[in-house]
């Protein structure tokens, strides 16, 4: 079986490429949704048809330039360990880890591809970028479309578009996403606000609020909901407006803070460097926020700009999956917890002091 | 989305469990809130971040009781609109064609319209799958006539007509 060791030591699109000009996107990614016109879809097809949809998918997959230095997995040769790996890097999907059979995922080389076979569609192409980069994106997803669909009859009808298992992606089949870093909208208490204007535009944003407040770091997924009735450009153009209008609020929300209570911001930063720099024990959810809060000093230059990498690097391998993954030996979540502080220890031993002076006069 | 109040505690819609996760979808302008304990949330699939929507959770009861009644199934998977009911899904593409009527008033409330205007394969296999849409819309027709529903009837002779000229438009050129 293929270990997914050469993955995880490998450079990727998330852990290191990170070059953002507008630092409070994280990341974009763009899925399509697609099906072969001759087989029912995976959660009804029979064991065979679905190994001959994956044969045959395969083939097409295998096919393309872009995947000329691929891995390929079958989700029931992986351990519940690299399983949990994949997902965490968004290279596949909770509902992909529970398939049993006849179910796999082709990673490009560089890890910003992945396309995900027999999963509630027969095909679940996706892109991720590091930063802001829809349109480019669209460019190269709807390439590879393309080009597959030059060996697969996908099943379509003109006036439905592209069918899919669910009717919640028929037509366009497109969802195209965005990670924003929005702790100065948290800070201020907007969250809500925005979250209610962004659903009236048909815009949908995720994350989970534990106990009322920024337990996922201030990291929120801001997505279109509905594939059906516009164009792909129509509805990336709606998502840029929303995320172009969220990131200029966030802006100014960060704004008003440093005019008005900056020590707001130094208090929690300063705090958070010195927990990842000394601490013992970090759980992954405490070590979310403060890793955010470290991305936010890069932001206000407090840190210089390298330093955006090591942040965006570990808040990946910070996550559960991946510990287990570096400690290469089985470790309960109390070790765990010491294991990533350790690690953070290390990663935040070479980095420069925090620079409040420019900021503070 | 995600309007955490503090001090208030909401319970979970499902298991009554002290809820965490609040969601606010508009959806057919229409405001729907839904209070999850976390365990119910990831359940449902809320958290997961590669896809969820309300529409999904509320997907109305109604249209698909008059629906059960009639018997229908998909000539090509042998899928139902109970299995759809059950699963959320719908078993091969050419349900779309067979439950039309039950799909149609799902696809209005849930997306921006009801036609699709984006991309179109320039290879595409419609043929087969056109003749399969239009074989359901005549089984709609026939039941709309027997049902006395003349309205809904002209609806669909409208659309197989339609298809019809599509598909002698394709096999000309």
């Amino acid at each position: 079986m293929k270990s997914i060791r050469s993955l995880m030591e490998a450079k990727s699109e998330l852990t290191h490429g990170s070059r953002s000009t507008r630092a409070i996107v994280l990341s974009t990614r763009v899925r399509l949704a697609r099906n072969l016109a001759q087989y029912p879809f995976p959660g009804w097809a029979k064991e065979s048809q679905k190994r001959e949809i994956l044969a045959s998918c395969l083939k097409a997959v295998n096919a393309l330039p872009q995947m000329n230095k691929s891995n390929e997995y079958l989700v029931e040769d992986l351990s519940n360990l690299e399983k949990q790996i994949l997902m965490e890097r968004h290279l596949i999907s909770r509902e992909m880890m529970q398939s049993k059979k006849s179910a796999g995922v082709v990673i490009s080389g560089d890890q910003s591809c992945a396309i995900m076979l027999n999963e509630e569609d027969h095909l679940r192409i996706q892109i991720v970028r590091s930063g802001y980069k829809l349109k480019e994106i669209w460019k190269s997803i709807n390439a590879i479309d393309n080009a597959l669909e030059a060996t697969i009859d996908y099943a379509f009808l003109p006036d439905l578009g592209y069918l899919t298992a669910c009717p919640t992606n028929v037509g366009t089949g497109i969802r195209a996403s965005a990670m924003l870093h929005l702790p100065g909208l948290v800070m201020a208490n907007q969250m809500e606000k925005v979250v209610r204007a962004v659903n009236k535009l048909g815009i949908a944003v995720r994350g989970l609020f534990g106990e009322g407040s920024d337990a996922s770091g201030s990291i929120f997924q801001i997505s279109n909901q509905q594939t059906l009735g516009e164009s792909e450009e129509e509805i990336l153009k709606r998502l840029v407006n929303v995320l172009d209008s969220i990131i200029e609020q966030e802006e100014n929300a960060r704004q008003k803070i440093l005019e008005t209570d900056p020590t707001k911001f130094f208090d929690k930063i300063g705090r958070a460097y010195g927990i990842l720099s000394y601490g013992h024990v970090l759980s992954s959810a405490e070590v979310m926020n403060l890793l955010s809060l470290m991305r936010l000093a890069v932001d206000l230059r407090l840190l210089p700009e390298g330093t955006r990498k090591l942040i965006d690097r570990a808040l990946i391998e910070s996550q559960p999956g991946h510990v287990q993954f570096a400690a290469r030996e089985k470790i309960d979540p109390a070790k765990r917890d010491k294991f990533r502080a350790r690690y953070l220890r290390e990663q935040f031993a070479g980095l420069p002091a925090l620079n409040f002076e420019d900021l503070m006069n | 989305m995600l309007t955490g109040k503090m001090g208030e505690s909401l319970k979970c819609e499902v298991c009554e469990e002290e809820a965490t996760v609040h969601l606010t979808q508009i959806i057919d302008n229409h405001i729907q809130k839904v209070d999850l304990c976390e365990k119910c949330a990831k359940e449902k699939g809320v958290t997961d971040p590669s896809g969820f929507s309300l529409a999904d959770l509320l997907t109305k009861p109604h249209i698909f009781t008059e629906a059960l009644h009639q018997k229908l199934v998909c000539e090509k998977c042998g899928f139902s609109p109970a299995d759809f009911k059950r699963l959320g899904q719908l078993g091969c593409p050419a349900c779309y064609g067979y439950f039309r009527e039950i799909i149609d008033p799902i696809l209005s409330n849930m997306h921006m319209g009801t036609k699709h205007s984006g991309k179109v394969p320039s290879r595409s296999f419609q043929q087969v799958s056109m003749s399969e849409r239009i074989s359901g819309l005549k089984l709609n027709l026939e039941q709309a006539i027997e049902a006395e529903r003349y309205e809904e009837a002209a609806r669909y002779r409208d659309e197989i007509e339609q298809l019809g000229e599509v598909t002698k438009e394709k096999s000309d050129g």
